[in-house]
This record gives C-alpha cells, structure tokens and sequence, in this order.
C-alpha cells in the first residue's frame, strides 16, 4: 500500500468509519464507500490537509475511485 | 379524519440527563435526590459570573458510534440516543412508515456547532468551515436525524418555544394522532448549549443561580436562598401511540395523554406575568380538555426553574386553578436535581410525570431548605411520596420566554 493510499484510508475510515483493509484502490467513493457528496467535501478538505495540496471543486468529480484520488494527489505532490 | 376523542397513550421512554444516562438511572436519581450539577472546569468559564451547569452523565460517545457521531450536533447525539431508548422501550412497533410521525422539539438548536464553525472561519476560511455545519445548526436537525433514524414519513416536525418546546412537541404529537396524520409519534425535547456565550447571554439576563461554591444546591425551587436557574443538557423521549394500534400489538402502556393546554401571557418577552394568568389558563384548558377536576390531579411535575420570580408565579397559577384540592396535590420540581434543560425540559420532565403515575411515587425537590411561605404548595422534598392509588390524573408545566405556557396531563390506565 502506498503512503499516499494508507494516507487516504485513514481519513475514509476516520469519516465514514470503513475498516481500513476494505478501502483499496479500485474501490469507488460512492457506490462502494457510503461516501455521499457532504463526506466527500469533508475527504477533499482531510486531504488537502495532510498531503498538502489542492484539490479544485471542478476535479471532485473526476475522482471517482480511491485509485484516482491517489494519483491525482501524487501527481501533485 | 380528526377525532378529538381518540385516545392516545404512552408506550416507550427514553431519557439522556445530567442525572444518569437513560430512564431508570434518571428515574433512580430524582427519586433520591442526586444532582447532575457540576463545575464547569473548562477556563472558558473562568472570568464568567457562573461556572457550573447540569452536564449529561453519560457523553454520548461512550453509546454512540464515533463516525456517527461526528455528524451530529451535540443536541442531536442526545435526542438519537434518548429516541432509541424510548423506541426499543416501546418494543419498537412495527407501523406502516407513513403512518409514523416525529416531533423533536429544542430551544436553541445547534449553536454550539455555529460557533465552533465560525471559529473555524475565521481561523481557517471557508474552506475548512464543514460541510455538516447547517444540518448540525438547524434546529429541525435531531428531529430530522431522529427521522431518518426510524423512517418516519407522516411528517418530521420541531415545535419552538424555548423551555416550553418539550412540551409542545408532545402536544403536537397527540394532536397528529388525533387529527389522523399518524397512528405512532415519537415526541421529545433536546438541548446541549452550554458554551461560555449561552452562560455569558443568561446571564447577563441575572435569570442564571450564581452559587459558584455550591453548584449541587444551586437549583433550589421554591426555597428562600433561590438565585435563578442552573443551565442544564439532555433530553426526553416518549413513543406516543393511538390506544387501538397500542391494544392491537399489545404494547405494555404507561399512561395516557390526555390533553395539552397552550397559552401565551401576551406580557413580555422574558418576565412571567406575575399573576401566572397565561400559566393558569394553559392548565384550565387541559383540565377542561382531560374532562377532569381538581381533585383528579395528584402530582404535578412543576416548571419550578428556581428563579426568584417564576416560581411565585407559577404557584399562583396553581393555586388559583385547582383551589382547596392544591393541598393535596404533590408538588415536585425536578429541575432541582437535573437543572433547566430549557428545550429538554418538558420532554425529561413528561417523562418523570409519566413514571410518577405509573409507579405511584413522586418524586424528590431536592435542596428546599427554607420554603418560601408565597409558594404555598405540598411541594415533595426531604424523600419520594407515595402516591394514592385509583383513577387519577398528573400535570406537567412547561413554560418559555416569549411567554409559551403548556400545561400536558397525562391520566391513569
């Protein structure tokens, strides 16, 4: 598991308290992950805290899976 | 479809209060007379005139689940963990979702998420600011999780009446089972907004006790040395169900309630009339609506918030209304123990009016060392008093600034 994966894992546990071993890449935000459009504002602003980068309104959407959101952060990190 | 004459009774109760954390520990307490008084440690409170508030037994995260509660309001955590109680007490009736209804009352709402939000906003900007923050403040939210909770779909409302709130939501309730909008309600009141500006606000009304050095005596209904109330957090909740779905199921009942009486004193904003005449004609209309006398009525669990004036005038209200059968009626003002859990207050205090008739034992006044010889009521204090068996009524009074009075009597089954 990257960090950036173990990173995320934890801030979907810590929001919609998914055991960390479910949460693997290829799983999607909403229809695997119970993560509603609120929570997903909530795993936007965790994100962009711990990895230190920004992730635009307009980006959201495309990040549907936990594997997008990966390489969107290390692309930007 | 309305049916003023359809009876609706009491099938569950739950309770989260400074004195324990559901109905039987509460229960427990005010018959003993425990306080859930305590100091506020927090240096928040250090340069305030009060420090000290009725603080919930139990923290809901010791019952609730973190990611749960990490969306609610603290007022919701308590409404949610008071409704269950209630619901799995009632032996959760199966019902037809759209014949289930909520009214889940507060008076102030999720204030202490707003500000803990604004903090955040101006530490941090917009971005930071959560994207639960309007469901945490909107005063409809625990009415809504409580909702959500149980699928409701007859209707979800939020009766607002300051500390009368509680009160009126369970009268709303017995109204939307007898208007025909639902056959099962599940009523209550919720509050958790101690924060250094609510005790900063009520106190720079003098309306709070200022017995820093004494915190557990402070709430003192109808005693000479009362100073004011004592802020106080938790909440009620009461299954309410038509008596034919009850009897259908078979449900074990506590009570019926009988009637709900609401005036407004059209006085002043935060001032009771001194006469209590809206007060005494909240609990005129009830009687009236009950069908019953004065000399049914053999408890009342009293608004008696300790304030120097409040408790004057509500005994005057009671006094004028039941007459020569006052003295027998058995007086309590449990604030006494839990503090004022303002739109908490009616729901935890029905709920103590209800387990008051059901057991035939009321309960204590705690810290009524001097009476004060205006109140002139048989007002229960040193230990529990049994009550008379039989056919027999009780009362409960709520009363809010913007002068709200509801007066809810539940009767004998």
């Amino acid at each position: 598991m990257s960090q950036t994966l173990e990173g995320l894992a934890a801030i979907v546990n810590e929001v919609a308290g998914t055991p960390i071993e479910d949460i693997t890449a290829d799983k999607a935000f909403v229809d695997d992950l119970d993560i509603d459009s609120l929570s997903m504002v909530e795993v936007v602003m965790a994100c962009e805290d711990k990895f230190g980068v920004s992730i635009p309104d307009g980006e959201v959407k495309n990040l549907r899976t936990v594997g997008d959101a990966v390489a969107y952060i290390d692309a930007q990190s | 479809m309305t049916d003023s004459t359809r009876r609706v009774v009491v099938t569950g109760l739950g309770a989260t209060t400074p004195v324990g954390g559901d109905v039987a520990t509460t229960w427990e307490g005010l018959l003993t007379g425990r306080s859930g008084v305590r100091a506020l440690e927090d240096e928040r409170y250090t340069e305030l005139p009060v420090r000290f508030a009725g603080q919930v037994a139990v923290e809901p995260l010791e019952v609730m689940d973190r990611v749960e509660a990490r969306k609610l309001d603290r007022c919701q955590q308590l409404a949610l963990i008071a409704a269950r109680e209630a619901w799995a007490d009632s032996a959760q009736p199966e019902i037809d979702p759209e014949r289930l209804g909520i009214a889940f009352a507060t008076g102030i709402g999720g204030i202490v998420s707003l500000l803990d939000n604004y903090d955040t906003l101006l530490s941090r900007g917009w971005t930071r600011v959560s994207p639960m923050s309007v469901p945490q403040l909107m005063p409809n939210g625990a009415a809504a999780w409580v909702g959500l909770d149980l699928g409701a779909k007859a209707g979800v409302h939020t009766p607002v009446s300051a500390c009368a709130s509680g009160a009126e939501a369970i009268g709303y309730a017995l109204e939307m089972i007898r208007s025909g909008r639902a056959d099962v309600v599940v009523a209550g009141g919720t509050e958790a907004c101690i924060h250094p500006i609510t005790v900063a606000a009520f106190a720079a009304m003098r309306a709070l006790s200022t017995r820093n050095d004494d915190p557990t005596h402070a709430s003192r209904p109808y005693d000479l040395g009362r100073d004011g109330f004592v802020m106080g957090e938790g909440a009620g909740a009461l299954v309410l169900e038509s008596a034919e779905h009850a009897a259908a199921r078979g449900a074990r009942v506590y009570a019926e309630v009988a009637s709900v009486g609401m005036t407004a004193d059209g006085h002043h904003i935060a001032q009771p009339d001194p006469e209590g005449a809206g007060a005494a004609r909240a609990m005129r209309l009830a009687l009236e609506a009950a069908g019953a006398t004065p000399a049914d009525v053999i408890h009342i669990n009293a608004h008696a918030t300790s304030t120097p004036q409040g408790d004057i005038a509500e005994a005057t209200a009671i006094k004028s209304v039941l007459g020569s059968a006052v003295d027998d009626v058995a007086v309590s003002g449990t604030k006494s123990m839990t503090g004022h859990l303002l739109g908490g207050a009616g729901a935890v205090e029905s709920v103590a009016a209800i387990l008051a008739l059901h057991n035939r034992i009321a309960p204590i006044t705690a810290n009524l060392e001097n009476p004060d010889p205006e109140i002139g009521l048989n007002v229960v204090h040193g230990q529990a008093r049994k009550l008379r068996d039989g056919d027999a009524v009780v009362l409960n009074n709520s009363f809010g600034f913007g002068g709200h009075n509801v007066a809810l009597i539940f009767r004998s089954v």
